[in-house]
């Protein structure tokens, strides 16, 4: 099933679904979290820069406050002090809510396979698209981001409201 | 207006004449000296290289301790278990020299050299939380890298690694008990 | 209760998951009573506030946290917090061999990577004796130059956005793409390389390399005229900073602080001079210094840094001298893959590097380098194995946090702001 279903003449009308419409109005501004640690960051900053510009998918504004974001990217190694803190981020946020883990020491512990680093942060919150590379170039960045659009395009009206709603 | 400088003193000469008592021994190595001294005269020592004219050395560049634990027993042939390094900085005559401690492994505690140069506040705080030794006199003797209700003293060489397992076939269930948020397969959110 | 996520709680955690229910979040408690002696005695009663800024804060450079305690809006007490970043580098090099220890490394001060790998490599090639060719050498110089321009435009952009002026951000990461675009031609990697090893660097410069320098270096001085022209005379950036966080010489001192926070309050020391490594003696640069140690004479010794490492890069890049990019000692270094194929030793050498590693005698070294924060400097102590006894790194970003307590005195929150960004702290590097 495509956007449009069918164009009438030169009228300028498209019909669609409402759940299409609905969800690629969404994915047109997802707010991320500031949300860097650490090298990760850099890079994430260098992908929100001029030269590979995340202002073109309607994410240039990060949003300090966990309240007013969609989606937390966490960029880099979670240690086991800060922890507890991105779970009550995490648990501040708004549903629907997205986590991306940037980086190899947000999926799986990366280079650090000791006491100190949370080995992947899916041990605290759930996490929909992994971004593997130390650091993750920003194509790498960006393809992870267009991985979480096309997931957030699927999803369905069923999902939130009515009497099948799984809590997100 | 002319200052004068006074002429460098060999800092192991000045140290064998003024405080032979609490040198126990001098090292060199790779152009490095090393003065060993007694825990106690720690803070004498300090303010004795530090105000000496023809020493000065004015800047604290880093506090290191070290292990020498041998889980085979002994202390691979060093007194004592743990050593304490304060690296100093003379930048009127351009040198550095290094002061060494060793310390007991039961409650092993030296003096603060806060007192003498408020640089090494933080670079004792992280002894204190990573190796377990106490610094007498530490005005705020808190953990500082580690969560502050955490359990041991991670640099020490009999503190585990605390790595994960390597997933294999075998143990797989069990690491995937810690990992409750994993989604497995995403075909529930792909688009139709 | 604090959360850690230790073994036995995760699996509470994964208990509670499904339903994700708001009995599961983390909570903070603490007393008041635990910072008696830190604060004053008004926060005891409730006379001053205490308000808690971070780790998570966008203002930060990372994750710090600030305890402060506030009278109205000027700061009584500021207590930094740090261990957020905590990785156990140090233990975890502890359980490599010297030369893998290199890539571990990298990661602790993230803005300037090749400084961590040079002052570690340096500390080995010391304790264990290993030269370093000429062409090595001025390659390092070339790199780690390059590496402070790439750090300090880091620096200036997250600063100036900190302050508001967000153009500058933008510029700043559009010329460190060029930076990182030269790294990638190096090292494979745009940051991460791990070029840097002991007894030289990993690989010879490829034969583009020169040439997109000579462009980069040719274009440079004119981008820091613009990023002057947006901020050295600007009324606002002058009014946020001048007289800001002043910082006396010897209290500078005292408190530990190196390079160029060091040199904002007009003490000419920098280890290149004092002490060259790596063939710096050779090059003519100046070394700025500033007068009044406030947030402006930082961030305007830092401005007149990039065209100083413009200048040694011109110098070094006039005269690389030619010869072996690493040494050729196969005790220590391994050997071309080239080589394999005709040389039984190297075959031999290769296999006993690459799985065990190579001896180092059982002695201890320090070693300081200039990187862009400061003087960062090596402990290292070997065992007469193949791993380390122990590393330890003395980080400038330590010794600037720890200060922060006492230059943000008396002054407002949107100072400390100003204070943080001006000190060039990374969180990488001072949690290692």
């Amino acid at each position: 099933m495509g956007v449009v279903s069918s164009k009438i003449g030169n009228l300028g009308v498209v019909t669609t679904s409402l759940e299409t419409a609905v969800n690629w109005a969404r994915t047109g501004a997802v707010w991320p979290l500031l949300f860097g640690l650490a090298c990760c960051a850099i890079e994430m900053m260098a992908t929100q820069a001029s030269d590979y510009d995340l202002s073109r998918f309607g994410m240039e504004l990060n949003r300090a406050s966990p309240r007013q974001s969609d989606l937390i990217i966490v960029a880099g190694r979670v240690t086991r002090k800060m922890a507890p803190v991105l779970r009550q981020l995490y648990d501040q946020m708004a549903s629907p809510r997205y986590v991306i883990a940037m980086g190899d020491c947000a999926s799986c512990g990366g280079v650090y396979n000791n006491y100190a680093v949370v080995q992947g942060v899916d041990e605290i919150i759930p996490v929909d698209v992994y971004i593997a590379g130390c650091p993750p170039r920003p194509e790498q960045l960006i393809h992870g981001i267009l991985t979480l659009h096309e997931q957030m395009k699927g999803e369905r009206f069923s999902q939130w409201i009515g009497k099948d709603a799984q809590k997100v | 207006m002319s200052v004068h400088i006074a002429k460098a003193l060999d800092p192991v000469e000045a140290m064998r004449k003024a405080h032979a008592d609490a040198l126990i021994d001098v090292a060199t190595f790779k152009d490095e000296v090393t003065l060993i001294i007694k825990p106690e005269t720690l803070v004498t020592v300090a303010r004795y290289l530090r105000d000496t004219p023809g020493l000065i050395y004015n800047f604290l560049s880093d506090i290191s301790a070290v292990d020498y634990f041998n889980p085979q027993g002994g202390y691979d042939g060093r007194p004592e278990r743990f050593a304490v390094s304060y690296h100093l900085y003379s930048m009127l005559y351009n040198r550095r020299i290094r002061v060494k401690t060793f310390v007991a492994e039961e409650e092993p505690h030296v003096p603060t050299l806060t007192v003498v140069w408020p640089a090494a506040n933080w670079l004792e705080r992280e002894i204190i939380d990573m190796m377990g030794i106490t610094f007498d006199g530490h005005p705020d003797p808190r953990r500082l890298l580690m969560p502050k209700d955490w359990d041991g003293h991670p640099h020490r060489r009999d503190y585990p690694l605390g790595y994960e397992q390597v997933m294999f076939s075998f143990n797989v269930e069990d690491i995937i008990k810690h990992k409750p948020n994993a989604k497995d397969g995403q075909e529930e959110n792909t688009r139709q | 209760m604090t959360l850690n996520v230790l073994e036995r709680d995760a699996q509470k955690l994964g208990e509670g998951a499904g339903e994700m229910s708001s009995g599961q979040m983390a909570t903070w408690e603490g007393s008041v009573e635990e910072l008696r002696g830190l604060v004053s005695e008004r926060a005891m009663t409730g006379e001053t506030m205490l308000l808690n800024m971070g780790p998570h804060h966008p203002s930060t450079h990372g994750v710090l946290r600030l305890l402060l305690e506030l009278d109205g809006e000027e700061i009584v007490t500021c207590l930094p917090d740090i261990g957020f970043l905590h990785t156990g580098i140090e233990k975890n090099i502890e359980s490599k061999s010297y030369e893998k220890a290199v890539t571990l490394t990298d990661r602790m001060d993230y803005l300037s990577p090749m400084s961590n790998n040079a002052v570690f490599s340096m500390a080995v090639e010391k304790l264990a004796g290993i030269d370093v060719p000429v062409r090595a050498q001025t390659i390092r110089v070339i790199c780690l130059e390059l590496q402070r321009i790439s750090s300090h435009l880091v620096w200036l952009g997250t600063h100036a956005l900190d302050m508001g002026a967000m153009s500058v951000f933008l510029y700043a990461f559009r010329e460190r793409e060029k930076i990182l675009d030269l790294f990638e031609m190096l090292s494979g990697q745009r940051l991460m390389g791990s070029y840097i090893r002991p007894g030289g660097v990993w690989r010879d410069l490829p034969a583009e390399f020169l040439p997109a320098l000579q462009v980069f270096i040719d274009d440079f001085p004119r981008r820091v005229k613009d990023y002057e022209s947006l901020l050295t005379k600007n009324p606002i950036w002058i009014d946020r900073t001048q007289g800001i966080g002043v910082v006396e010489p010897d209290e500078a001192l005292a408190y530990g602080m190196t390079g160029p926070t060091l040199r904002a309050s007009g003490v000419n020391w920098d280890i290149r001079k004092a002490m060259p490594y790596s063939g710096y003696e050779q090059f003519d640069f100046d070394v700025p210094l500033g007068e009044h140690g406030d947030v402006f004479d930082r961030f305007y010794v830092r401005i007149l840094e990039f065209h100083e490492s413009v200048r040694i890069i011109q110098q070094a890049m006039k005269n690389i001298p030619g010869g072996a990019f690493r040494s050729e000692n196969r005790k220590f270094v391994p050997p071309p893959r080239a080589e394999l194929g005709r040389s039984m030793e190297a075959v031999i050498h290769h296999f006993k590097l690459w799985t065990e590693g190579y001896n180092v005698p059982d002695g201890e070294v320090y070693v300081a380098i200039e990187s862009p924060r400061g003087e960062i400097g090596c402990y290292l102590h070997g065992t007469g194995g193949n791993k380390p006894r122990r590393v330890h790194f003395k980080t400038p970003s330590l010794m600037h946090i720890s200060s922060l307590g006492k230059v943000s005195q008396g002054h407002m929150i949107a100072d400390v702001v100003a204070i943080i960004g001006s000190i060039d702290i990374v969180l990488g590097d001072s949690d290692r």
